[in-house]
């Protein structure tokens, strides 16, 4: 409407009239406004995920990047290049473009090395990521159905991971792809079928690199692609969970707003995690592949792993047992199906499904916006524990050779400590986490009852020596705290709880008048002396409830 | 509103348009926002999000010290940021043009060896220090408030009319009544479906034509030669020695089933050797050749013990004993490795008997019957 440019209030710079022009035929500006003003709770934790896709970014730009270079072949070529030790032997064209880009292309050696420790990252914040959706129990409904997305996408993360690893074709991938063709090959009935669909024939035939490429560059990264879209959509359409704290319920969220706080928040993380892979990339070498040489199948070089985060598929086949099933009629199960396939479809058949098994045992149905302490849900911290240490001894046993040559070990016995240790070892790990949450439970509600531990000694008349301690809230008759425990992390030391002034900003010389801190101490009443308004916060009705413990007012006089 | 126009290009109704905004134009007039103060009008728009701003920690007082100092700070950062870009783009373009060149032709100069880990250096450290400015930025200079955004819960009369909206649709398509329709469609789908799945039937191969899995290139009289094609003789080799052989055909020693160990016992393992049954015969002398291709995921077996017999594979550890018929006796492989029957031909070079008698490799489904 061209009415609305002479309204009052109106933009008179040109900038402004330029966005009146531009809402006048888009109208976005009730979107921007609503977007600009949404809120991110704050929370360290909650960047892992924001790592992820920034990794996913890099990858993006790097991958795009080599295969401006990278020739999926596996024509045999004889290597030319600048690369003296290989130059004159015969080679697949993929490995022969894989060494000039490392060799013969201006910094195409850092950008084969950022895309790696780019994927290498990737997976790690990923797992990361996850964990802390497990631990606080952010997958809780009503976002069961993004943990299954996220589950899908660390599985499509692993396949990228897999099919990147093998396109070099040298030594170690080419070693690696023998082994993915003997898991094919393992699969009962349709095993021989599915590896001939895959490869063509035989392995290693002459189209598998082909293929691949054409999933790691377009099919795998569409579908990720989109399951990220999918995933933030979600993500803000539900949104974000945040932990228990002053003034949050389940029906609100306490942060910054997304414009300018959050998003200029979010661009250094961008930032640092893109200069961190950069730096990675050119200072730590990774995946040397011209000192493995071309891919022969008659070769191995030992300490053969793969990348860390199929280590403990590698860990698991190792320490399987040698149980092949033999089926009347002359039919095998490969034992490397059990441990390869099996134990894999398991493992993250669990994982997906966990939301509702969980949902299912506990009986809690209920939408849940607050984060739990992982101290707060033993059972299912111990479960994390207890997976977590299962996964660990597979991803050790997949380096027993590398543990059992440098530490002077016998191989045999590592096989063994992890044979046994992938059994005994999440027992013991549920027990003593289980154990270690009581303890952190119940040292929560001593500091609630007693009071926190001041450090002074005194003694009494009778002689008795006994350290007095800080009351969080008001106590009743016998000196003992009204809080109860929220759910939120309880302070433990005196300075949490305003026992002594913060330090004056200054690296070298004081840049604060100290009386300016003081002043401001007192005015905005930090610590136990915010109870007041953070009470106000609370609409819940129920004083503890998403709120501290410290809501409870002013410190008391220290009492014995 | 009509529906009586219909002129061509009307639109089949009265032209008169629509409520101006989404927003409350209603509740605020024009005169009335302009009345407001930035900050009022942000924070109006604000809660008209759900979101109240409940607090401003406020940022460094213009011109204090603490002001001027975090903007040195901020200001640093982004100038490193440049100085550092700048770096990378020196040494990026300047290799081979100011500076000593990057190739690796010139191996061993400390240049090349030093030009990736540079660019990664400079590059990293600029794009942090962006990072690190934009965050110091956020954390010294910007003020910090505290807002807090309801969420709402779904609305039942949003379920009830879309739902109304849904189901009304489906009756009014008639698609209920008309059975004949749903049918053909049902089965429209599947056929379609499947039809568009179809064309990845090209993808599908007969593994058991011509037994591919089963067959390798040695046949009788076939020469084992090395890697670089010379035959062998018995003699040419120590004993407790072992060597890997290929058949001599093009390209035998880049088959990935062929490789295949040929080891000269000892005399003390001789004695001990128990071959698999009916394989007496396939060594020759003190010459045994068993396939190098682990019978657990497909590695090759080149790690050989002499002392204690053993052949290991680096990949997953399976353990064979050469003087049991290469039976597995530790680690994940169940099967031994097959062994291959060699004699030596007129000339007194080995040659095979025969093919494998066995598939090579790893086991598969239905390997036992072939």
């Amino acid at each position: 409407m061209a009415a609305t440019a002479t309204l009052p209030g109106a933009p008179t710079s040109r900038l402004g009239k330029a966005a009146t022009e531009f809402d006048d035929r888009m109208i976005v500006a009730g979107p921007v406004r609503r977007t600009l003003n949404k809120v991110f709770p704050d929370h360290w934790s909650f960047l892992l995920g924001e790592i992820a896709l920034y990794c996913f970014v890099i990858l993006l730009l790097s991958g795009t990047y080599l295969t401006f270079f990278f020739d999926a072949t596996l024509t045999e070529v004889v290597y030319e290049g600048s690369y003296d030790p290989l130059r004159g032997t015969e080679m697949s064209a993929a490995y022969a473009s894989t060494l000039d880009l490392s060799f013969d292309v201006r910094g195409g050696l850092f950008m084969r090395q950022l895309h790696h420790w780019a994927a290498l990252l990737f997976v790690a914040s990923i797992v990361v990521h996850l964990l802390r959706i497990f631990f606080t129990g952010a997958f809780r409904r009503p976002r069961e159905n993004n943990w299954l997305i996220g589950v899908v996408m660390l599985v499509l993360a692993l396949l990228m991971g897999v099919t990147g690893y093998t396109l070099p074709d040298d030594l170690l991938s080419g070693t690696g792809l023998r082994i993915i063709s003997a898991i094919l090959l393992s699969i009962p009935v349709i095993g021989t079928w599915l590896h001939f669909a895959i490869f063509n024939g035989d392995f290693v035939g002459t189209e598998i690199i082909g293929r691949f490429y054409i999933a790691h560059v377009l099919i795998f990264p569409a579908i990720l692609l989109a399951l990220i879209a999918v995933h933030l959509l979600v993500l803000v359409k539900q949104k974000h969970t945040q932990f228990a704290g002053p003034g949050r319920t389940e029906h609100n969220v306490v942060g910054n707003r997304l414009f300018p706080t959050f998003a200029a928040k979010a661009t250094g993380l961008l930032f640092i995690v893109f200069g961190v892979c950069a730096a990675l990339a050119g200072l730590a070498q990774i995946n040397p592949v011209w000192l493995w040489g071309p891919y022969n199948p008659a070769q191995v070089s030992t300490f053969s792993q793969p990348d860390w985060y199929i280590l403990f598929l590698d860990g698991s086949t190792r320490i399987f047992p040698a149980w092949d099933v033999n089926l009347p009629g002359d039919y095998t199960i490969p034992a490397l199906f059990w441990p390869t396939v099996v134990v894999a479809g398991a493992m993250f058949t669990v994982l997906a499904l966990y939301p509702m098994i969980e949902r299912k045992l506990t009986g809690d149905t209920a939408s849940h916006h607050l984060l739990q302490r992982p101290r707060d849900v033993p059972v299912r911290t111990s479960l994390g524990a207890m997976a977590l240490t299962f996964y660990l001894v597979l991803a050790i046993s997949g380096s027993n050779d590398v543990l059992a040559d440098k530490f002077d070990l016998s191989l045999n016995a590592m096989i063994w400590v992890g044979r046994i240790g992938v059994i005994v070892l999440p027992a013991i790990a549920y027990v003593v986490t289980y154990r270690i949450c009581l303890g952190l439970q119940q040292h929560d509600r001593e500091v609630l009852e007693h009071g926190i531990e001041t450090g002074v000694i005194r003694r009494l008349p009778n002689g008795e020596f006994i350290e007095v301690h800080q009351p969080l809230g008001p106590v009743d008759e016998h000196g003992h705290g009204q809080l109860a425990y929220g759910g939120a992390p309880v302070p433990k030391r005196m300075n949490q709880v305003g026992g002594s002034r913060r330090a004056i900003r200054g690296f070298f010389s004081p840049v604060e008048e100290p009386s300016a801190v003081e002043l401001e101490q007192r005015g905005e009443g930090r610590g136990l002396s915010a109870a007041d308004s953070d009470r106000q916060l609370t609409s819940s009705g129920r004083p503890s409830e998403g709120g501290r413990p410290s809501d409870g007012g002013r410190p008391q006089d220290p009492r014995d | 509103m009509t529906t009586h126009d219909t002129r061509p290009g009307s639109s089949g109704g009265a032209d008169t348009p629509g409520p101006l905004h989404s927003g409350p134009d209603e509740d605020y007039t024009p005169e009335q926002l302009a009345s407001m103060s930035r900050e009022d009008l942000d924070r109006l728009g604000a809660r008209y999000d759900g979101v109240e701003i409940l607090h401003v920690d406020p940022a460094p007082e213009p011109g204090s010290r603490l002001e001027r100092r975090a903007v040195r700070q901020v200001g640093l950062a982004f100038t490193l940021a440049g100085v550092f870009a700048f770096l990378f783009l020196v040494v990026y373009a300047g290799s081979g043009w100011f500076l000593p060149d990057w190739n690796w032709a010139q191996a061993g100069t400390t240049w090349s060896a030093l030009f990736t880990p540079l660019l990664g250096l400079f590059m990293g450290l600029s794009l942090t220090m962006v990072g690190v400015g934009l965050v110091l930025y956020t954390k010294k200079l910007l003020p910090h408030e505290t807002a807090v955004q309801d969420k709402h819960d779904g609305s039942h009369f949003d379920r009830v009319t879309t739902g109304a909206t849904l189901v009304g649709g489906y009756h009014n398509s008639g698609l209920p009544r008309r059975k004949l329709i749903t049918r053909s469609l049902g089965f429209m789908g599947a056929g379609v479906g499947i039809m568009l799945l179809a064309p990845l039937g090209g993808l599908i191969k007969n593994p058991n034509t011509g037994n591919p899995l089963g067959r390798t290139s040695w046949a009788e009289g076939v020469r084992l030669v090395r890697d670089d094609g010379s035959p062998i003789r018995p003699g040419d080799q120590e004993p407790g020695s072992l060597e890997k052989v290929f058949p001599a055909v093009p390209g035998g020693n880049l088959q990935s089933d062929a490789g295949t160990m040929l080891i000269r016992l000892r005399p003390e393992q001789v004695e001990m050797d128990r071959p698999r049954e009916g394989q007496a015969d396939f060594a020759y002398g003190d010459y045994v050749a068993y396939s190098l291709i682990c019978t657990h995921a497909g590695c090759p077996v080149a790690l050989y013990e002499q002392e204690t017999s053993r052949l290991l594979c680096p990949c997953h550890q399976s353990q064979f004993d050469v003087t049991q018929g290469a039976k597995p006796v530790f680690g994940p492989a169940t099967r031994s490795l097959p062994q291959l029957p060699i004699t030596v031909d007129d000339e007194g070079f080995f040659v095979a008997r025969s093919d494998y008698i066995e598939a090579v490799g790893p086991t598969y489904w239905n390997r036992e019957r072939i």
